[in-house]
């Protein structure tokens, strides 16, 4: 609240209009304000909830602000001690990681051969990109539930990370083929006149210079990757290869009779600190990304 | 001559540079729906033993007297219109307050993508303890407020559960919105307003001649993309209602996933995917049909 406050003070708006100065400001005090509550109150609740004892928890009316012994970190040592929570956390990483790895190395190279070698068929194969783009989960999983049996892939982690990568190609080829569209062209047909082909071309000339373009999409993939829900829940049964979002999601199924709102309090925190902090380091750049991706891909 | 061949072995290195991506789109996008479109024709469930019997449209005349899946299709509209409808709304306000400059912007625009990049199901859990019939911070600030007496049933009513979920929705997704409408704002040159306001408009009167008609084809791109996604909804509904209470929140996309998960009935199942996939062509081709008639690049070409 403080932060809005400041805000509200602060200088606004580019063109000043002296008149409307004070009714200005007072707006984008409460609009600042809104935003930061609306997006931050239901995450801070649960952290709340995280770090209170269960007597705390399950009261009327609400604690909202706790003395120090209705504080307490046993539901985080209960989440790491009497669950490999941990592990859950790695198989994440490790999933969302190569899936977008994989998005990646297979879509710059078809997003550069959309954008720059004249394919036949490239505003088909454009436009094919764009409606997969748009594709819930749940229409594919039918016919990828029985390659995963026919493969025998279950609780194999190629069921996720090839569908996760499959799912961020149609992002990573729109963005990526956009940014090779904005490349000076000149830079490309000189390497060529200096016996370049396209292939190594690529790989010294252009890849280089592609290093922040793929870091928007990756991170735009890694997220996607690492929150993903359906397939991993229907193609990885086994406990301990479970991903964060399945692996939370079944904490609140475990028990019928007393639901344990602390250790999953606990479990939504420490399952979301990872993506809070790729989204505090790169917040310019998953705008960039979405932006890019929606509206000029 | 020669620089016919140059062009074919562009065309080759073109072919061969997609080659890995193409693999993956066909095992991932284009065998699934296509193996639904063929699926649907047969009948394979456990009283066929699982063995598919090619039964021709009978799945299809099947989804015209199953309750069920209009009952479903019924919930899957309303979640997508009411969500899609708050959702714009809030996403303007966002988009607005994101544009002006003051102090700690760069703060408050990570705050307000916040919610989107967090884990739907994992949120879900969160909103199912806000919505908690004895100890949720709703019914307590209703209490607060002196609106109700005692703790109300939430995610227990039809209504009420319906209410929740689409809350829940509002909240994860309007960043997304906000985003793409921001992008819109920050492409309208100054001096249109500037321009105006010489004229004597007030900023409300601005708003509703300059700014809402220029990010018209971003709200129809953000809504494209939110109607797909709200349309395919499943975490969020598993997490928070199972789509109970009796079927009153059950998505098209749960009653899929039981279908096939839970009584084994591809064939239908596969008819169900169709039908969904189906729609969304459909609001594709309208809203591409809508953005032709703008003059946004939506495919990129210059």
């Amino acid at each position: 609240m403080t932060i809005a406050q400041n805000k509200a003070s602060s200088e606004t708006a580019s063109q000043p209009q002296p008149p409307n100065l004070p009714k200005r400001k007072i707006a984008l005090g409460f609009g600042i304000a809104f935003v930061v509550i609306f997006c931050l109150a239901p995450a801070l609740w649960q952290v709340l909830t995280s770090f209170k004892v269960n007597d705390a928890i399950a009261t009327v009316p609400n604690v909202y602000l706790p003395n120090p012994d209705q504080l307490t970190f046993d539901h985080y040592i209960n989440l790491f001690n009497r669950r490999p929570f941990l592990l859950y956390i790695l198989n994440s990483l490790f999933v969302a990681a190569t899936a977008t790895l994989i998005a990646l190395a297979t879509g710059a190279p078809a997003a550069y051969a959309l954008a720059r070698l004249r394919i036949p068929g490239e505003k088909v194969l454009v436009a094919i990109v764009l409606i997969v783009t748009l594709f819930p989960y749940v229409l594919l999983f039918l016919g990828l539930f029985e390659v995963v049996k026919a493969l025998n892939l279950g609780n194999n982690y190629l069921a996720l990370i090839i569908p996760y990568a499959g799912k961020n190609l149609p992002l990573t080829i729109l963005v990526l083929r956009t940014f090779f569209q904005q490349l000076p062209k000149e830079l490309e047909d000189s390497a060529k006149i200096d016996g370049y082909n396209t292939v190594q071309m690529l790989v010294r000339i252009v890849l280089p210079m592609t290093v922040p373009a793929l870091v928007t999409t990756g991170i735009l993939a890694f997220i996607f990757a690492w929150n993903e829900f359906i397939f991993a829940l229907t193609f990885v049964t086994k406990e301990s290869m479970k991903t964060i979002p399945v692996a939370t999601a079944q904490i609140g199924g475990s028990s019928i009779f007393e639901i344990p709102y602390g250790p999953i309090a606990a479990a939504t925190v420490a399952g979301t600190i990872p993506l809070v902090l790729v989204v505090l380091f790169f917040q310019r750049r998953i705008v960039q990304g979405l932006t890019a991706g929606a509206v000029k891909g | 001559m020669k620089l016919n061949s140059i062009r074919q072995r562009e065309q080759l290195t073109g072919w061969l540079l997609s080659l890995p991506a193409l693999i993956i789109f066909i095992l991932v996008f284009a065998y699934p729906i296509g193996r639904a479109f063929w699926l649907s024709l047969f009948t394979e469930n456990l009283g066929t033993q699982l063995e598919p019997i090619f039964t021709g449209l009978e799945n299809y005349a099947r989804m015209f007297g199953d309750g069920r899946f209009w009952n479903s299709l019924g919930n899957t509209a309303i979640f997508t219109f009411f969500s899609l409808l708050l959702e714009l709304l809030f996403g303007i306000i966002i988009a607005l307050v994101l544009d002006q400059q003051f102090r700690a912007r760069g703060i408050v625009r990570t705050i307000g993508i916040l919610p989107w990049a967090l884990p739907t199901a994992v949120m879900g859990l969160a909103w199912e303890w806000i919505f908690n019939d004895q100890y949720g911070v709703v019914n307590d600030i209703l209490r607060g407020l002196g609106i109700i007496d005692s703790g109300i049933t939430w995610l227990g009513d039809p209504t009420r559960a319906m209410f929740a979920l689409i809350l829940a929705d509002v909240w994860k997704t309007t960043p997304f919105i906000a985003v793409i409408l921001l992008a819109g704002l920050q492409a309208i040159p100054q001096d249109l307003y500037e321009a105006r306001s010489i004229d004597g408009a007030t900023p409300i009167q601005n708003f509703f001649t300059i700014t809402l008609p220029l990010i018209a084809p971003q709200m129809i791109i953000a809504l494209l993309f939110r109607f797909a996604q709200a349309f395919g909804i499943f975490e969020l509904v598993t997490v928070m209602t199972g789509g109970g209470p009796a079927g009153s929140t059950e998505t098209v996309s749960l009653y899929i996933y039981d279908t096939v998960m839970r009584y084994l009935d591809f064939g239908y199942g596969a008819a169900l995917i169709v039908i969904t996939f189906l729609i969304l062509i459909i609001a594709v081709a309208i809203a591409g049909f809508i953005l032709s008639k703008t003059d946004v690049n939506v495919t990129g070409e210059q």
